[in-house]
């Protein structure tokens, strides 16, 4: 007999709430994963009759399509559900739609929202098991734990690297999930961007500050180069975007110039030639296709997971 | 205390899979084609013994793999948290050829039905033969094994616990009796 995996509990809603066990548990599950996506058959029984309500209340073609595939690959079945041409559009609330989808017996809901906090919010009243696709500036879960299965693929562990995390912190969710999951993991981490997309307090996260793109690249051993969320921003946080690109862009010349080897993460989607230049997206080092492979791989640790910690079970003490 | 008893000590093993390996070779007529195919956790060691012991009566190794089950198991809706994963590692290519699935023990077969469905999702096998070390009784399904290193007669109270040197530091077939 298998030993039993340490519990993930119900729900997956930030890495700030996870201890580095659970992490490492569903990185070393999502490792198993990944094999299944190179079967002949990518397709297994785990999840055979559960439904999975993917519950898209913001933009999404990667993350969205990442859940899919994790949840088919798993054989659960699957409702995608958007706030365009639902009931949404007519104004019903978050709990509302979430409690008429469990009324028709479902297993787990994926959300992906606007509001930060609104996957904890959920989670505390519905009985399914909810997945946080990305609320808000909170967190991106999966995207942090795709991102750490990245980087540990690519160095071997995590522990002790020097991790730099560039461009607009303020809106990101991504460097939310980022920082709290490199910190767990023993990795050092540093922030850099224009002091207007630094959000205030960052130090007291257990971050370096790092002002100059160039400093940042001398240090890292890995940059994560975020996207600059311009539908996020109301005006007056950049001068503009070729400013942007020539003071803080990560460019070949920089990297060049640096004259060592790193590795190079985006979470997508791109704006090239604003905050990553082509050239080194498309390039030796970037790691940014690996990041999209292992985000199927990530998500299906997770959902499978999650679904041995049912309330019922929790309920019954066992660990 | 549960009461052990040695059902198999490390030279009795060693005869058993020296046996075992010949009968495959024989079973097979030869060994073209033939892959084998050991279940986590202890039937990969015990297939890569098979190999290696096939290796020196025909002259070269054959392919060996590793599947693990857990997640094609009947009761994985059933249990609390989810089982470890186990690596699995098979050929690329398993149409056609002679699957033998190596396991320690056989008990209520639902282990093997599992294997053979996740087997079905890699090819169409031409062949597939079951080969335990050891059969303990006491099936649930229809499952049979080709290929046998020991039948012990096992009461209901009873466990038969397999011990590898590459895992467990020791080569020993059990007997244990609960209770007592």
């Amino acid at each position: 007999m298998t030993p039993a995996a340490a519990a993930l509990g119900k729900d997956l809603l930030g890495l700030e709430n996870l201890t580095r066990e659970q992490i490492q548990l569903i990185l070393g599950t999502a490792e198993r994963f990944k094999e299944v996506s190179e079967r002949p058959i990518k397709k297994v029984p785990a999840l055979r009759g559960k439904t999975i309500v993917n519950l898209f209340f913001e933009a999404s073609t990667r993350t969205r399509i990442s859940f899919e595939f994790a949840e088919k690959r798993l054989s659960a079945d699957t409702v995608n559900v958007g706030s365009s041409g639902s009931s949404v559009a007519k104004g019903e609330t978050l709990v509302d739609t979430a409690r008429n989808l469990e009324a028709m017996r479902i297993d787990m809901v994926v959300i992906r929202h606007g509001a930060s906090g609104s996957a904890e919010f959920l989670s505390r009243r519905i009985r399914s098991n909810v997945v946080n696709a990305g609320d808000g500036k909170h967190e991106h879960p999966t995207q942090g734990l795709l991102d750490l299965l990245t980087l540990k693929d690519r160095f071997g562990k995590v522990e002790g690297l020097k991790v730099a995390i560039c461009g607009d912190v303020l809106h990101s969710r991504v460097a939310r999930s980022n920082i709290w999951g490199l910190k767990k993991l023993g990795a050092e981490v540093a922030v850099c961007g224009p002091a207007s997309l630094l959000p205030s307090g960052i130090a007291a996260l257990g971050v370096e500050v790092i002002p100059r793109i160039d400093d940042a690249i001398a240090w890292a051993d890995a940059l994560n180069v975020l996207r600059l969320q311009l539908e996020r921003m109301t005006g007056g946080f950049i001068p503009s975007l070729r400013e942007y690109n020539r003071v803080f862009g990560v460019t070949r010349e920089r990297l060049e110039r640096a004259g060592k080897d790193l590795v190079i993460m985006h979470p997508g989607p791109m704006n090239r030639g604003v905050e990553i230049d082509s050239d080194v997206a498309d390039g030796p080092h970037s790691v940014i296709l690996p990041q999209v492979t292992n985000g199927v791989a990530v998500r299906m640790a997770v959902l499978y997971l999650l679904a041995g910690g049912s309330p019922d079970w929790q309920q019954g003490g066992g660990e | 205390m549960p009461s052990r008893a040695t059902l198999l000590d490390e030279r009795a093993i060693a005869r058993a899979l020296t046996r075992m390996a010949s009968e495959i070779v024989e079973r097979c007529h030869g060994t073209a084609d033939v892959v084998l195919v050991g279940v986590q956790r202890r039937g990969v060691e015990l297939a890569e013994r098979l190999s290696r012991l096939i290796a020196g009566l025909e002259g070269h190794p054959i392919p060996c793999g590793k599947l693990d089950i857990t997640l094609y198991r009947d009761d994985l809706q059933a249990i609390g948290p989810r089982p470890v994963i186990g690596e699995t590692d098979l050929p690329s290519q398993l149409d056609g050829r002679t699957v033998v699935i190596v396991d320690d023990v056989l008990y209520t077969g639902r282990t093997v039905r599992a294997a053979l469905d996740e087997l079905a999702d890699f090819g169409r096998p031409r062949r597939i033969l079951l080969c335990v070390l050891v059969d303990r009784g006491g099936r649930e399904l229809p499952i049979q094994p080709d290929l046998v290193g020991l039948k012990p007669r096992v009461g209901p109270d009873e466990r038969v616990d397999v011990f590898v040197k590459e895992l467990d530091g020791r080569d020993a077939v059990e007997l244990v009796k609960a209770g007592g």
